[in-house]
């Protein structure tokens, strides 16, 4: 055994004060990053991943059709008008295809916003892919302006044959605030 | 013997600077049942406004405030300090000890708390009230929409978590080192085995608790986005950190109950404890399932197929070892010479509410039916039946069995069985009929409710009622008995009484086994 004081109440007392420290830290160097890893790759909450998508080799997959939903709501406060320009649109996986969403800051005053995407069914998170999203960055529009995201994005060729229908869904979030306090970037 | 020693100082500085395991014993038991008491007054508050449907006496922001302290009084408050009192008192006495190994570290251990809860108590009286999240402070309703008081909330509990630390580090160590000679890990008494593994989930999941309101703390004040979806965070991420402590915690509050039964139940059934080995690797089995059952309290969270049914098959798995502490008491009783004394009809009492409030987190357990129970009243009925009727029934239990010896007076035996039997009928009037609201629809955390549940939260409320005076006159029966109690000297106390505290004379010297005994 690893000695480290002469009272062996002190020694114990040590080594047991490693287990609190590690366990302190595993709080923030394992289940946080443990948890974002977990839902990226298991789509988990419908998280779909947050970098750009590497096209792979596409084929088209002409024999199924997969209608995409699309959704847009604020988040509690948020004041922006905000809407998908199609609710729906009928698309081939493996095919490349782009959307627009409309959003409009109806308030004097300059802001940012955020957009958070989620998926469902959460099984096809994993497969639906984003080539170029409003998401991927913040969107600032000042008082009274108006903007047309785009959306450019790729159903995976090996969704499952039972999935025939996929809601994206985007939730607004007002981040003035938190970008003047703290100009990092966040996803 | 040089049994000579000083004796306690004199004073109010007795107190303040003590080492001596049985003060700060003291200390823990009496500070805990203020918190029990006051826990139970939020308690009190909560039936009074729910006695009828509309809003009566408070408004709803103050009832959540009310259901939130009062779940984080009694569990942080009442329980916990009151079985870390027990542990001072006993384990250096069950273990042929002279003290706990690190006894300054006790001292500062225990002298934390009150500072603590003063903090967390003091949010009543601030601007926007105290924290109205729930004692379980979901994200965001803890982060984006918390009162201002909720750092003081955080701080209180860091501070609380410390105080837990310690006396983790100090129960681990006085088991580890300072055992009396021959006495091996498998002669030690079931409660200092509960109390053991109790401690090392305590270390294990605390500082959890802690890195969970540290992340807290910076999302409200420093720009970090943990729990905020807008800024790449989750507040389901919330959710799995608080259960991964919150599972673990509530076998921390019930494991050292169930050393304490393990006690009683031989000495007053004239009997060894049936199944001993089998108490200690059940007891190590439920620690260990603790720590992967966490999210059967967030079935509705949305998680894949397969996460709902590995944390309900793994939950499940934990009514075996718990079978077998039940099977292992009743046996224990069976065809044992037993009599009924107030510490035996407490533990009897728990060892049957204790079970029924198994069997209603076997029904919780089962994800598909979950969806149904999840945030309702029969979720508020389960989990009263483990915490008051198990936690709270074998804390009376383990006071009027080991009084006798702290003390050497006898509590008046008619008195005791009276306050059993007025606590356990009134008990099951107040939680009963919540099973029913909860299957029937009513939510928890909620100051109105549709009129079919008037009936039932009438009952219920009077049954708390009652319940909350048993416990002023369980106070009465303990201040009776330390003023004019019928002095005892016999060292054994109770006839069936065995292990070491029972060798000590009665009532237990300030100093014992200041020699090792020796054990065979």
């Amino acid at each position: 055994m690893i000695k480290l004081s002469d009272n062996k109440n002190v020694n114990t007392a040590i080594k047991l004060s490693v287990v609190v420290v590690a366990m302190f830290a595993f709080v923030f160097v394992v289940m946080v990053p443990l948890y974002d890893v977990l839902c990226d790759a298991l789509g988990i909450n419908g998280k779909t991943s947050g970098e750009r998508y590497q096209a792979v080799e596409i084929k088209v997959d002409k024999s199924r059709n997969i209608d995409i939903q699309f959704m847009a709501s604020n988040n509690a406060g948020m004041p922006w008008e905000f809407s998908p320009s199609q609710s729906v649109v009928r698309v081939n996986p493996g095919a490349v295809n782009n959307t627009m969403f409309y959003a409009k800051n109806p308030l004097a005053k300059n802001m940012v916003a955020q957009a958070i995407p989620s998926v469902s069914p959460a099984r096809a998170a994993e497969y639906f892919h984003k080539t170029e999203c409003f998401c991927f960055n913040q969107q600032p529009l000042d008082g009274g302006e108006e903007v047309n995201m785009a959306l450019q994005f790729i159903v995976d060729q090996d969704l499952p044959k039972d999935i025939k229908t996929i809601t994206l869904s985007y939730t607004l979030f007002d981040v003035t605030d938190m970008v003047a306090n703290n100009p990092v970037v966040v996803r | 013997m040089g049994d000579h020693h000083h004796g306690p100082a004199k004073g109010l500085m007795r107190w303040i600077t003590t080492t001596n395991h049985k003060d700060i014993g003291t200390l823990y038991l009496w500070f805990s049942f203020a918190m029990f008491i006051l826990g139970g007054s939020f308690a009190m508050i909560i039936r009074a406004e729910l006695f009828q449907p509309g809003m009566q006496l408070v408004d709803p922001g103050f009832f959540n405030q009310m259901t939130t302290m009062h779940g984080l009084v009694m569990v942080f408050g009442a329980i916990m300090p009151s079985f870390v009192g027990l542990a001072n008192w006993l384990i250096p006495m069950m273990i042929g000890a002279p003290d706990m190994a690190l006894p300054r570290m006790n001292n500062f251990s225990f002298w934390i708390l009150p500072f603590a809860f003063t903090v967390l108590a003091s949010s009543l009286f601030m601007e926007g009230g105290a924290p109205n999240f729930g004692w379980t402070f979901y994200a965001p309703l803890s982060t984006t929409y918390a009162p201002p008081s909720v750092t003081y909330f955080i701080f209180g509990v860091h501070l609380m978590g410390l105080s837990s630390i310690m006396g983790s580090i100090n129960i681990i160590a006085t088991v580890t080192n300072l055992r009396a000679p021959g006495m091996s890990y498998m002669k030690m008494p079931l409660f200092v085995w509960t109390w053991l593994i109790t401690a090392f989930l305590l270390i294990a999941v605390m500082p959890v608790l802690a890195g969970l309101v540290t992340m807290m703390l910076m999302d409200i004040h420093f720009g970090t986005s943990f729990f905020s979806a807008a800024g790449g965070g989750d507040p389901v991420l919330f959710q799995h950190i608080f259960w991964f402590f919150g599972h673990p915690e509530v076998y921390i509050i019930i494991l050292p109950a169930f050393g304490v039964i393990s006690q009683i139940i031989p000495t007053f059934s004239r009997k060894r404890l049936f199944g001993y080995d089998s108490m200690v690797y059940a007891t190590s089995s439920i620690a260990f399932l603790s720590f992967i059952v966490w999210a059967h309290h967030m079935y509705t969270v949305g998680m894949p197929i397969a996460g709902e049914l590995f944390f309900m098959y793994a939950t499940m798995l934990i009514a075996v070892p718990t079978g077998v502490k039940v099977f292992n008491w009743v046996t224990t009783m069976w065809r044992g010479s037993m009599t009924f004394e107030t510490p035996m009809l407490f533990a009897i009492g728990f060892v049957v509410l204790f079970t029924v409030g198994g069997f209603t987190g076997l029904m919780l357990s089962i994800a598909p039916s979950d969806f149904q129970y999840h945030d309702s009243y029969f979720v508020v009925a389960h989990f009263h039946y483990v915490m008051v009727a198990g936690a709270v029934f074998s804390m009376s239990a383990a006071v009027y069995y080991w009084l006798p010896k702290w003390c050497g007076k006898m509590y008046n035996e008619t008195m005791g069985k009276a306050q059993f039997w007025i606590s356990f009928l009134s008990f099951n009037v107040a939680f009963f009929p919540q099973h029913f609201v909860g299957l029937a629809g009513m939510p928890r955390r909620i100051p109105d409710y549709a009129l079919q549940f008037t009936d039932f939260n009438m009952m219920s409320s009077v049954g708390a009622f009652i319940y909350g005076a048993s416990q002023i006159m369980f106070l009465f029966i303990v201040i009776r008995t330390i003023v004019a109690g019928k002095p005892v000297s016999d060292p054994k106390v109770w006839e069936g009484a065995e292990g070491l505290e029972w060798e000590v004379a009665t009532p237990a010297p300030y100093h014992t086994f200041t020699t090792p005994p020796d054990v065979k």
